[in-house]
């Protein structure tokens, strides 16, 4: 949607239709056909969405909206980390195993005192804030890990991360096996931490929106201002853009890839810290996949692998647009499994489109 | 009286794993004035600078500025310690804006980190005004052209107020005005101060701008003078270190009847437009123009990797439908393209494997395997026939000079026996010596019959090898020259007709 709206504002309504008027009319028709290849995801969704809404009313529904605007707001600090990581030209295959970590680190630690299965018997309650440091540094650590072997042994972030993601995974299956817990999944959680997370924010129509969408929204305005307000966030995009063009500028590449890295790391630390309180039960697999759910948020959202190129808002739109749709498929009634082949198509048909504006026509 | 230097390089030496890059080079630049360097492409006048900027680090030598001793690690310190350096190849970040360019590295800050658009803004205009640029910093680089890009590096490195600047082939893609703004700014810069340090292959340039002139080889010093002692043939023969008696070798080819006839050649998504020429057996013609006036694409367009939109391309009477490079060397074309580095070469893979690549259909037996022996000696048929100087087959050509690649691509493309070759700039980035060579190779292949297209750059190279010459102007063919009857002044007057 991003595209769209810029695309409209590039164009200039009124100087583009007058343009319009006067080309001949092969053109015209090459220009409509160009517009609506471009946009295509886009009038795509909107026909889906008005289908849906027609097949069950309930889709567009107070309730329906809101449970869209939660799930991606869950969604959002793990894009917002990866889209830095792909902006770099990169990506990062261990982010969804670190949401896994720090959610169970998280979970354990802050599980209701007398609750009969408690992974540390022995633990006493400890204050939120406190975990929230721990889980925050467990994700800067592998963060600053992906970085460091990245740019000081120039090893692809493709590699990287996929080493870390097993190293992550394996690193957390035996942390499960830690305590009087023995593999089981993590649950009674404190309710001043699932109330801190889940708690209502506020009611609209009887359906409350959580309190971790407040949480989104700063991360988000954080984000915002890193990416585009700070020195740290422009060497960032040039990096992307060419490393050598910032290295020749007295930019330490070393340390920005790092830098974004270690952000990236912090973003999947709070992921997992919300998630741990907002599934309340967390195991071995939480986080699994979250990381290409991502990718495909920011790919969908304009995010390019062609590097330094995205933006805050695509990568929101992104992440908005796949909740959509993964909510409309269970709507239509589509199987779980039917739904994997329509999102790998989705893909697909993003990265296409979005690949089309990079070519140089020949 | 002891004379005082501003930047002192003593005796740096620079070695990489198969060669000696630098050895024990010493220059000297008195503030204030503008110092060439000067030496065929391989001498180490990029290597030597980029060992004083941080890119690299010097093996041994010392290196002072105004007297202290400096010895930078990395480009932010060179930077920092007062020396600007412009790129030979356009280092920048396409994908943002001007702006963001021109403070990379330096971002003014408020608390360290946050960023002051306003402030970058101004200060950007301010350095555009006082050097008279007309370019909106906000505009993405990408979308400018290149010579503006050029303008906007020139500027940068301008603007870090630096005791010593580098100029490392900065005209290379600006247009004579753009150079006359260019050595105002020099003059500028000299009147302040500070030395320029100035790496050009153009020679007109050179004279015109510098005080000394410093001529390096093989990774050795040759020479240092003052400009005014030094002559354009002097400053050629210590970069060569041999006399070159003729640039260009005798022409012994023969021009026969008619071969190619290209008919109202348009392209689909260039601004090739109605280009017509014929091409005759054994004729070489070259193609002169302005950068961006459609030289390559033509070329392009006519070897099918371009869409042409209209247009029809007859060989001995029988026209030919090209749609792809495929269509084209089936059809008895050979295209030698721009970028040698980008688009030529292979450069991980071996000799053999470059030059056997457009041909591996001769290779096959049994339909599916490729005969080695006979690669082999065919390459070696090349490596002779060529004059291709490498250790082995085995070697990877990215180790080869500039002349032996181009070399080997040309075998590559005799290896399908081709009727037309396309030779785009085929000396682009290529020792005056070896020049000569590859002139004399483009001069056989006529005379074996071979029709032969050449664009070029370079007016002399044209002037000299060519039989015909046609000119392209704003992506149609502006007019065709005589060899004989034509000269630079001619070819100017062509190229700057639909400009």
């Amino acid at each position: 949607m991003s595209e769209f709206l810029s695309n409209f504002q590039r164009l200039n309504p009124k100087n583009a239709f007058l343009r319009f008027k006067e080309m001949p009319k092969k053109e015209k028709i090459r220009s409509v056909r160009e517009f609506l290849i471009d946009n295509l995801l886009y009038i795509l969704l909107i026909a889906a969405i008005i289908g849906i809404q027609i097949y069950d009313p309930r889709f567009l529904s107070v309730s329906s909206i809101i449970n869209i605007i939660s799930l991606s707001a869950a969604n959002l600090p793990i894009a917002l980390g990866i889209a830095g990581c792909i902006i770099l030209t990169g990506t990062d295959l261990s982010a969804g195993r670190i949401v896994g970590v720090t959610a169970c680190v998280a979970a354990s630690l802050l599980q209701a005192s007398g609750y009969a299965n408690k992974m540390f018997p022995s633990l006493p309650t400890l204050p939120i804030f406190a975990v929230f440091l721990i889980v925050i540094a467990i994700g800067a650590l592998v963060g600053f890990i992906n970085g460091f072997c990245t740019a000081k042994f120039k090893l692809h972030p493709f590699i990287v991360t996929l080493a870390t993601q097993l190293i992550t995974y394996g690193a957390l299956l035996i942390y499960l096996m830690q305590g009087t817990n023995n593999g089981q999944s993590i649950s009674g959680l404190d309710s001043k931490y699932t109330d801190f997370i889940t708690g209502s924010l506020f009611k609209i129509g009887g359906t409350s929106v959580p309190n971790y969408v407040l949480y989104a929204i700063i991360i988000t305005a954080v984000m915002y201002f890193i990416w585009n307000k700070t020195s740290f966030g422009k060497n960032m995009f040039a990096i992307g853009s060419n490393a050598e063009a910032a290295n020749v500028s007295g930019v330490s590449v070393t340390k920005t890839i790092i830098g974004v890295f270690v952000l990236a790391g912090i973003m999947y630390g709070l992921t997992g810290f919300i998630e741990a309180a907002r599934i309340g039960s967390n195991s071995a697999s939480t986080g699994l996949n979250y990381e290409l759910d991502a990718i495909a948020a920011c790919v969908i959202g304009g995010v390019s692998f062609v590097g330094g190129i995205g933006k805050i808002r695509g990568v929101i739109m992104g992440v908005v647009l796949l909740r959509i749709i993964f909510v409309g498929l269970t709507f239509l009634g589509i199987d779980s499994n039917m739904q994997y082949v329509i999102k790998g198509i989705i893909i697909l048909a993003a990265c296409a489109i979005d690949m089309r504006k990079y070519l140089v026509k020949k | 009286m002891k004379e005082k230097y501003l930047l002192e390089l003593n005796n740096i030496s620079k070695s990489f794993p198969s060669v000696k890059a630098l050895d024990g080079v010493t220059l000297k630049v008195r503030g204030g004035t503008v110092h060439a360097l000067m030496g065929e492409n391989g001498a180490g006048k990029s290597t030597l600078m980029k060992c004083l900027f941080g890119i690299y680090n010097a093996d041994g030598g010392e290196f002072f500025l105004d007297g202290k001793q400096i010895s930078f690690k990395s480009p932010k310190e060179a930077l920092e310690g007062g020396v600007a350096m412009v790129h030979q190849e356009l280092n920048q970040a396409l994908k943002r804006s001007v702006n963001d360019n021109i403070w990379l590295g330096r971002y003014p800050t408020a608390l360290g980190f946050i960023t002051l658009e306003g402030k970058m803004k101004r200060e950007t205009k301010k350095i555009f005004e006082k050097l008279r640029l007309d370019i909106d910093p906000s505009t993405i680089m990408s979308e400018m052209s290149v010579s503006a890009r050029q303008m906007v590096e020139i500027a940068k490195a301008v603007s870090y107020d630096a005791r010593v600047i580098v100029l490392d082939e900065p005209t290379s893609s600006l247009n004579d005005k753009e150079v006359e703004r260019l050595f105002e700014i020099i003059n500028q810069l000299k009147a302040e101060g500070r030395a320029i340090i100035y790496i050009s292959h153009k020679m007109e340039e050179i004279m015109k701008i510098s005080d000394d002139i410093t001529v390096m080889r093989d990774g050795r010093l040759i020479a240092t003078e003052r400009a005014e002692n030094m002559t354009l043939d002097g400053i050629i023969k210590l970069m060569v270190g041999r006399e070159l008696k003729e640039r260009f070798p005798q022409k012994t080819n023969k021009v026969g009847e008619v071969a190619l006839k290209v008919e109202g050649l348009s392209g689909r998504h260039s601004l090739l437009s109605k280009v017509s020429f014929n091409l005759r057996k054994g004729e070489i013609l070259g193609i002169a123009g302005l950068d961006g006036s459609g030289r390559t694409e033509l070329l392009e367009t006519i070897f099918g990797l371009r869409v042409r939109s209209e247009g029809r391309i007859l060989l001995h009477g029988k026209e030919l439908k090209i749609k792809s490079a495929r269509d084209a060397k089936k059809n008895g074309f050979a295209l030698l393209t721009e970028e040698r580095r980008a688009t030529g070469i292979f450069g991980i893979l071996n000799i053999t494997e470059n030059t056997v690549i457009s041909g591996l259909s001769r290779y096959r037996t049994a339909g599916i395997f490729l005969n080695d022996k006979k690669m082999k000696r065919d390459t070696d048929r090349y490596i002779k026939s060529l004059r291709i100087k490498t250790p082995s087959q085995k070697a990877k050509i990215r180790t080869l000079s500039g002349g032996n690649q181009q070399k080997v691509i040309l075998g590559r493309w005799l290896l399908t026996e081709p009727e037309v070759l396309l030779l785009d700039e085929p000396t682009r980035g290529i020792d005056v010596g070896a020049k000569y060579e590859i002139y004399q190779l483009i001069i056989s292949l006529a005379e074996q019959g071979k029709c032969v297209i050449m664009v070029s750059s370079e007016m002399p190279e044209l002037l000299g090898v060519c039989d015909r010459i046609a000119v392209m102007s704003g992506g149609r063919l502006a007019g065709e020259l005589e060899a004989t009857d034509a000269d630079q002044e001619k070819i100017m007057t062509l190229a700057t007709k639909y400009v």
